[in-house]
This record gives C-alpha cells, sequence and structure tokens, in this order.
C-alpha cells in the first residue's frame, strides 16, 4: 500500500506544488544555532515552546503547593524557605504578601506560559502544518520571532521574581487579573510587591501579547493558504480547527490586553490617570495621590476580561480537539457529528466574545448590563454540551484500546464535564451574588482551563511523543502517571465547590492562626473548613509528585524510549504518513494528497481499521481527490467523510 | 484499564454527590427577605447540575466500560455521527440552561433593579486598607459632607467627615455595620484606596466597593445577631483579615444605638457585640 501511496503522490507532486505557493523551500540548517536555537523549522519552534512551557509549568506548579502548605500549616517554620527567602519568609514563615505574590506569579506563569503556550505555540505549531500537507508554516521566520519573543516575556516575568522592587516578595502581588487601582498606586499606598515587579509583570504580559499575536497571524494564514491538495476545511483533522479558532481569537483578544496593559504602565509611570479615579486617600494625605483623576478602575476590568474571557477558550479549544482527534483514534471509530464539533467549536469562540463581564456582576457595571451578560453565558452552554454529546456518541459502539493518551484524553471529558457544567451556577447574576471569589469559582476555573485543558496536553505529549522524537514514551509508566493524577486532581477541586459554598473567599493567605498551639478560625463562618483544607493540601501534593513521574517519562525515553514506527497507533492523519520524526521539509519532498476526512477508522471492507487520509480508494486512484464515490457510512454528519 | 477507570469515574461522581448532599459544608442560614428565593435558586441550579454531571460521567464510565476493545478482531460501529440527536440534545440543553438563566435573573432584579424601599434605614460605606468605615447619618438624617482632602488616619478621621457642615455634628463614623431586623438598608459604598468587596455570607450577596464610585445596593435583614465581614477582593497584604462585623438589631435597641453620638455608639456597639455573639447554625 504504501508503494502506490508514493507513486501516486510523485504524479502529483508538481500539480500540488502550485497549491503551496507561500512555501518557502529552505534548506536543512547545518549549524547547531541555526538548527535548534534560531530555528525556522516549525517543528524545531514546537518543540521549543513545549520546552519552554514545560519550565513554566514546573514553576507554577512548586508555587501552588507553596500556597497550599501555607493555607494548611500557617505560621510553620520551613527551614528551607527561610535560607531562600529571608525577607519573604523570615525564619522560615511564610509572610501574607509573600503568598499573594505566589498567587500571582502562580496564576500568570500558568495562564500565559503554559496553558497558552503548549497547546497552541507547542502542538499546534509542530503539528498544524504536518497535518495539512505543509512543510513548514507560511511565514517561517515570523514563527521563529514568535517563540523567542514568548521567551523573552518568559525571562522578564521570571525576572519579576528577583527583581520585584520589595525583598519580601517573589513578584507582584496584584493578581494575574491585576486590578487598579492597587496595580496602579499600589506603591504609593505601600503595599509590598507593588514596585518594579508589577512594572515587569505588565511589560512581560505586553511582549507576550505580541508575541500571541504574531502567532496568530501565523496560524491563521497557514490554515487558509497552505492545505496540501484534497484537503478542504471539512477533511481536517479537528485539532486544526481547534488551533485555527484559537488562532482567531488571539488575534482578536491580545491586541486589547496589550492595549490596556500599556495604559496601566502609563498610570503607574508617567502619571496617566486612565484607570485611578480622584479623590483617593491613604489616610495621611500623600500627594503623589493627589495627581490622578478621572480615570476609571472598572474600566481596566473590562479591558481585561475581553481578552481574559476568550483567553478561557485559547486555552481549552486545543485541548478539545486533542481529545476528539485521540478518541477517535483510540475508539477506532470515527469521530461523532464532525460537522457539529466544527460549528460548536466555532460558537464556544464566537460566544466567547460576548460573555466577559460575567466576571465583573459584582464589580460596580450596571446590573442590566449583567443581566444581558448572563442569558449570552449560559448560552455558552449549549455548544459546549453539544461536544460532550459528541465525545460520548464517539465512544458508543467503539472498540476503545486503554493507551496512556487514551486514558488522559478520557479523563479530559470527564474533568470538562465536571468544571464546565459549574458555570451553570456561575453564570447566573442571581447565583454569583454569593459565589463570585470564592473556591466555588476557583474549582470551576481549575476543573475546566486548568486541569482539563493540562489533560488535553497530557494525552496530546503522549500521543505525538513517538512522532516527535522518534521514541515511544513508556507506557507503564505513563499509567503509573495517569491514575494518581486523575484521583489528585479530583481530590483537589471537587472540595473546593464545597468550601466556595460555605463562603471560603479567594486570595486568602490564611484561614486559620496558630495561637498557643490552637488552630484558632479567622472566621468562624469557615468553621467547617478545615478538614476539607487539609484534604485538599494532601492531593495537591500527591498529584505534585507524580508529575515527576512524567518528567522522568519524558527524559527518559527521547533517549531510551523504545523506538517507534511511523505510525504507531494506527492512525489516519497525515502526520502518520511520513517518517518517524518527520524530515526537515516534513514529507521528503513528497507532497501528500488527501482523499478523505481525518477520522475513518473501522471503515467496513477495508483491509485495516483504518484508512488514511492518503489512502485513494481503488476506483479512483486516477480519478480528481475529490470527486469520486467512496464508502458511505451509516449516519449523518459525515460531510467530507467518504 | 477501561473497567477501572469505569469505576472510578463512578466512585467519583458518587463522592461529589455526597459531598453537595452532606449538608456539613453548605451556606450559613440566610438572614435576608431575598435568602429564601436565592436559595431556592441555588438548590434548583444544583440539581439540574447534578443531574446533568452525573448523567455525563455515568454514561462516560459505561461507554468506557462496555466498549472496550476485547482483542476479538471485531470492528467499531462505522458512524458519523446522527443529526437527529444532535437536534434533540443541542434543543434540551438550550431550552434548559435558558430556562436556568432567566429564573437565575430574580434575586439579581430584586436586590440591584428595585429601588430601596421609602422607610429604608441608610448607612454610607467606606472601605480602606484594612478596615471597615460604616457612617450614620445621627438623629437629623443626614449625612455630614465628606472631603477626602480632610481624611487623616492620625486622628481618626477616616472618611474625611468635614466638622464645618453641621449635618456632620450627630454623624457617628464606627466599623461595625448596624441594621435593624426586619426592616429594609440601604448601603452607599465606595472606598478610599483601592477596589474592595463587602462579603456577609448569611447574606447572600456581596457587591465590590469602587474608589471614584457610589454603588447602593439594599436588603432587609431578618433575624438579630452578629454576623462577621469580610473582604472578598484583594485589596493587599492583610487582606484575609480585613474583618468587622455586622449587627442585626431588634427595633427599640437599634433606634436607641443610632441616635448616640459618636462615642457613645461606639461604646454601646461594643455593649451589643458582647450581648449578640456571633452564631451560625
Amino acid at each position: 500500500m504504501a508503494e502506490a501511496e508514493v507513486t501516486h503522490q510523485e504524479a502529483h507532486a508538481a500539480e500540488a506544488h502550485a497549491h503551496a505557493p507561500g512555501v518557502h523551500h529552505h534548506a536543512p540548517p547545518s549549524g547547531f544555532i541555526r538548527k535548534y536555537i534560531f530555528s525556522i523549522d516549525h517543528k524545531v519552534i514546537g518543540i521549543q515552546y513545549l520546552l519552554l512551557a514545560l519550565v513554566s509549568v514546573f514553576v507554577g506548579l512548586v508555587m501552588s503547593v507553596l500556597m497550599r502548605m501555607n493555607l494548611t500549616w500557617p505560621g510553620t517554620e520551613w527551614p528551607i524557605l527561610g535560607t531562600l527567602f529571608p525577607d519573604g519568609a523570615p525564619n522560615g514563615v511564610m509572610s501574607p504578601e509573600f503568598y499573594l505574590s505566589l498567587v500571582t506569579m502562580h496564576g500568570t506563569i500558568m495562564v500565559f506560559f503554559v496553558l497558552t503556550t503548549a497547546p497552541q505555540g507547542g502542538f499546534g505549531n509542530y503539528f498544524l502544518p504536518i497535518q495539512i500537507g505543509a512543510d513548514d508554516m507560511a511565514f517561517p521566520y515570523l514563527n521563529m520571532l514568535s517563540f523567542w519573543v514568548t521567551f523573552v516575556g518568559l525571562v522578564v516575568i521570571l525576572a519579576a521574581i528577583f527583581a520585584s522592587g520589595s525583598p519580601s516578595t517573589v513578584g507582584p502581588t496584584g493578581g494575574w487579573t491585576g486590578y487598579p487601582p492597587l496595580s496602579a498606586v499600589g506603591d504609593i499606598l505601600n503595599v509590598p510587591g507593588q514596585g518594579m515587579g508589577m512594572n515587569l509583570w505588565i511589560i512581560s504580559i505586553a511582549i507576550f501579547c505580541v508575541a500571541s499575536l504574531l502567532g496568530a497571524l501565523n496560524f491563521i494564514v497557514t490554515l487558509l493558504n497552505l492545505r496540501t491538495r484534497g484537503m478542504s476545511l471539512m477533511r481536517m483533522p479537528l485539532t486544526c480547527w481547534a488551533w485555527f479558532t484559537t488562532a482567531i481569537l488571539a488575534l482578536l483578544s491580545f491586541p486589547v490586553l496589550l492595549a490596556a496593559g500599556i495604559l496601566l504602565l502609563l498610570d503607574r509611570t508617567a502619571g496617566t490617570s486612565f484607570f485611578v479615579p480622584g479623590g483617593l486617600s491613604n489616610g495621611s494625605g500623600i500627594e503623589a495621590l493627589k495627581t490622578y483623576s478621572g480615570g476609571s478602575p472598572i474600566l481596566w476590568q473590562h479591558l481585561f476580561w475581553f481578552f481574559g474571557h476568550p483567553e478561557v477558550y485559547i486555552a481549552i479549544l486545543p485541548g478539545m480537539g486533542a481529545t476528539s482527534h485521540i478518541l477517535s483514534t483510540f475508539a477506532r471509530k470515527p469521530v461523532f457529528g464532525y460537522r457539529a464539533m466544527v460549528f460548536a467549536m466555532f460558537a464556544i469562540g464566537l460566544l466567547g466574545f460576548f460573555v466577559w463581564g460575567h466576571h465583573m456582576f459584582i464589580s460596580g457595571m450596571s446590573p442590566y448590563t449583567g443581566f444581558a451578560f448572563s442569558i449570552l453565558t449560559l448560552s455558552i452552554g449549549v455548544p459546549s454540551a453539544i461536544k460532550t454529546f459528541n465525545w460520548l456518541g464517539t465512544l458508543w459502539g467503539a472498540r476503545i484500546r486503554f493507551t496512556t493518551p487514551m486514558l488522559f484524553a478520557i479523563g479530559f471529558v470527564s474533568l470538562f464535564v465536571a468544571g464546565g457544567i459549574t458555570g451553570l451556577v456561575l453564570g447566573q447574576t442571581s447565583l454569583d451574588l454569593s459565589m463570585h471569589d470564592t473556591y466555588f469559582v476557583l474549582a470551576h476555573f481549575h476543573l475546566v482551563m486548568g486541569v482539563a485543558a493540562i489533560f488535553g496536553m497530557f494525552a496530546g505529549m503522549y500521543f505525538w511523543f513517538p512522532k516527535m522524537f522518534g521514541r515511544m514514551m513508556s507506557e507503564r509508566l505513563g499509567k503509573i502517571h495517569f491514575w494518581p493524577t486523575m484521583i489528585g486532581v479530583y481530590g483537589i477541586f471537587i472540595p473546593m465547590h464545597a468550601m466556595g459554598i460555605v463562603g471560603m473567599p479567594r486570595r486568602y493567605s490564611q484561614f486559620h492562626e496558630v495561637i498557643n498551639g490552637q488552630e484558632v478560625m479567622i472566621y468562624e463562618f469557615l468553621r467547617t473548613t478545615p478538614g476539607l483544607v487539609k484534604f485538599v493540601t494532601w492531593s495537591a501534593i500527591v498529584t505534585a509528585l507524580a508529575q515527576l513521574i512524567f518528567l522522568f517519562n519524558f527524559v527518559y525515553s527521547i533517549f531510551r524510549g523504545e523506538r517507534a514506527s511511523d505510525n504507531p497507533w494506527d492512525a489516519t492523519t497525515l502526520e502518520w504518513t511520513t517518517a518517524t520524526p518527520p524530515p526537515h521539509d516534513n514529507f521528503g519532498g513528497q507532497v501528500p494528497v488527501v482523499y478523505r476526512g481525518a477520522y475513518e477508522y473501522s471503515v467496513p471492507g477495508a483491509p485495516q481499521d483504518f484508512v488514511m487520509q492518503t489512502t485513494p480508494d481503488e476506483t479512483e486512484a486516477n480519478a480528481p481527490p475529490d470527486g469520486a464515490a467512496g464508502v458511505q457510512g451509516q449516519g449523518d454528519g459525515g460531510n467530507g467523510h467518504r | 484499564m477501561g473497567r477501572a477507570l469505569a469505576v472510578f469515574i463512578w466512585v467519583m461522581t458518587i463522592l461529589s454527590v455526597w459531598m453537595f448532599l452532606d449538608g456539613r459544608w453548605w451556606f450559613p442560614k440566610s438572614i435576608t427577605e431575598h435568602g429564601p428565593a436565592y436559595d431556592q435558586q441555588f438548590v434548583l441550579t444544583i440539581v439540574v447540575v447534578g443531574v446533568a454531571f452525573a448523567a455525563a460521567q455515568v454514561a462516560l464510565g459505561y461507554a468506557v466500560w462496555r466498549f472496550r476493545d476485547t482483542g476479538d478482531g471485531s470492528r467499531a460501529v462505522y458512524s458519523h455521527g446522527n443529526n437527529r440527536m444532535e437536534i434533540l440534545w443541542t434543543a434540551i440543553t438550550a431550552v434548559v440552561f435558558i430556562t436556568v438563566a432567566v429564573l437565575g435573573q430574580r434575586v439579581w432584579a430584586g436586590l440591584h433593579f428595585e429601588p430601596a424601599p421609602p422607610d429604608s434605614n441608610h448607612v454610607r460605606v467606606v472601605a480602606q486598607q484594612f478596615q471597615w468605615n460604616f457612617h450614620y447619618a445621627g438623629p437629623d438624617g443626614k449625612f455630614g459632607r465628606t472631603d477626602p482632602a480632610k481624611i487623616s488616619d492620625e486622628s481618626l478621621n477616616f472618611i474625611g467627615l468635614d466638622s464645618a457642615d453641621p449635618a456632620a455634628a450627630d454623624d457617628a463614623v464606627v466599623a461595625t455595620l448596624v441594621t435593624q431586623a426586619g426592616r429594609p438598608v440601604e448601603l452607599n459604598l465606595t472606598a478610599r484606596d483601592v477596589t474592595h468587596s463587602l462579603w456577609v455570607p448569611p447574606l447572600r450577596f456581596k457587591q465590590d466597593l469602587v474608589p471614584g464610585l457610589d454603588i447602593k445596593v439594599h436588603f432587609k435583614p431578618l433575624q438579630v445577631g452578629q454576623y462577621e465581614i469580610a473582604c472578598a477582593e484583594l485589596c493587599g497584604q492583610q487582606h484575609y483579615k480585613m474583618k468587622s462585623f455586622m449587627l442585626v438589631l431588634p427595633e427599640d435597641e437599634h433606634r436607641q444605638l443610632t441616635s448616640l453620638p459618636q462615642a457613645q455608639f461606639q461604646a454601646q456597639v461594643t455593649q451589643l457585640l458582647k450581648k449578640y455573639p456571633v452564631k451560625y447554625d
């Protein structure tokens, strides 16, 4: 079969080149620096993004464990903390401002440098061109630039840890949302962690915005212009649809954050007053506050969340794409309702731009606006439910192979439901009155955009690792990684719902004090929560430790993993038609021609239980790829699948 | 592996549902007029959410259990979907979600769309790092003028009350929110430095206090007692300890207290805080 395919591809090669006029046929670089550092190969850049995210995720993870420790055992002396941070944790006891800087940095690093980079910049960069049959991104130099600008952003945010401006913090203390006036005049008010670190935080985010913008442009142009012969839009893998939708969201939302960040920076450094109203006081008539007048703190919230809500989907959509892709592969079944999945993804992306106000119900925004935002917010539940139903439909009647990537993909579905469904509570203006800024919100968004998105990445990593590195990751270690992670994340986040209902506010550095060896609750209404707090912390510690198994597996498998074949999973899409790992130009001078949709599994009468996208039907070997009749599957929705 | 995963998903679902039903981790009892409507909407929503959550997880577990590859060489069902089912479940979720969304506006509308009843008490709230100031008009019913330039923590004038204004003479500013059982109260909220948020769990609402804005909310407390006030919007390093108290008093005690001038007001509040200790049940 492979032989026939090659001949066929050769026959179409010259013609297909004409379909990809934008591709630069650059020769493979020879020097180390051009090959691995300042590379313009999308595959190297993809791996660079993944490594950047891997470093970031462990920094963010350690911070979250430190936070949990302080919440559970406040006042405990941790000698190692005292040694590392003599000001932030004098005698090893964490200060409240140290905790708040952990909150801020954990959120910022995770949202920007993990959830936005790995799924899109990492996997998207590596696999979008291959899955559509292109030999690189449309603008390879721009691609390189996107990564290195992101890298600078990471360096700046890490610099905020060490150059925060107040010795007692490890970065700014305004939360990842950086609400002014605190983030604008905090320094004047003598709030620790509102000095240079805050400026660096803004600068880092601004740099990140630029990088994402460049990346988004590149993704969109590549997908629209560089699809190979026969790769109509409705034949694309759902991963490509997800990366495409994500790129559109990024293109439209990051500029707004960029503008907001610049304005905030001006408020801090140039005496402008975009977000700071007049009449502020620190209680002693300080002059520095009197220069401000006429700004609106709520304006920042509008701009921030206009970006911030689409950002949630930027984090989760690629995970949805990967999950659909992987579920279908290991269910050995076509994606249920492919077309509905595409529309649902676009509906989520589109509606995602009209719901930012649900983050602001209690902000003082007009209550009538809140009403409108609420109805729109709950409508997003509809396309989200469509996706869930279709995932279940894909599994129904399947022959599931429980590989590690499949376990994480199923975990994604479970977590997405668990986290997404509580949006029905928080999206209601009335119920948000009580739930806002409590642990209920933490549980909701961590499950959905945090953990589910991370599960999507784990699924993608275990799935695509063989293609990227030419070796398999250990399945045994993968499963040992999966179980404590799956159990652990539920152990962390389900109890947080209960804490939120009781009323536990987020961003509190502690909930009890230890006085004469007795734990005394600061707030009596939280008296039933200490058991839950401990349970969550232990779950977090177990989950965090389990990630070391992944790290070991990742590093070990790069060097010692079992050699991977070209198509170890019996999958159908273009990345599995080429060599492992793919050559510099992805398809070794061949241009793949696509004859069918992306998920042709268990086709009746086919010699194997999968038919690759490049496999022509016998009757159409010489016919144009778009016209001939193929095997008709039962049921609807298989548009583009033949 | 598939069966283990199915069992885990089911067990996790049962434990999650149990946690909501157990009752140990629930709201403190509501003490306001709008509270029961809130609780009712919350229970309705959590039932819808719970049923959807459990149904999806149980179905996922079932699929994972039932449709594993047994290695017998048989193939999966070759289907690309079913438009009728797509339309059906889209319609059902749309109807359920939008209905819940519309019902979910009732408490909100009551709090925010309707003006405070004319017989309401009025309290001005000025939040600051890391303290709550509650400003009472005194017997004349008129709030004295305030001016940010007159704010001075040193002389305990936290809200910049202008002593030149005759209306200010009988005003009191204390750290405790005093309300009257059975009578609506309208709060006029603002902050003098950064954004804070007023959070009293038994009231079933929170509201940000934003510098430069005067935000009004009203509610009717019913249950006499003392309740904790927390700050729910990150405001700086002592955010977690920005704590104060709210008193809901019987009519006579409320009338007597709010007619007192500053010093006696303060002393009397201290007495009342002892008389009505914080108690949640």
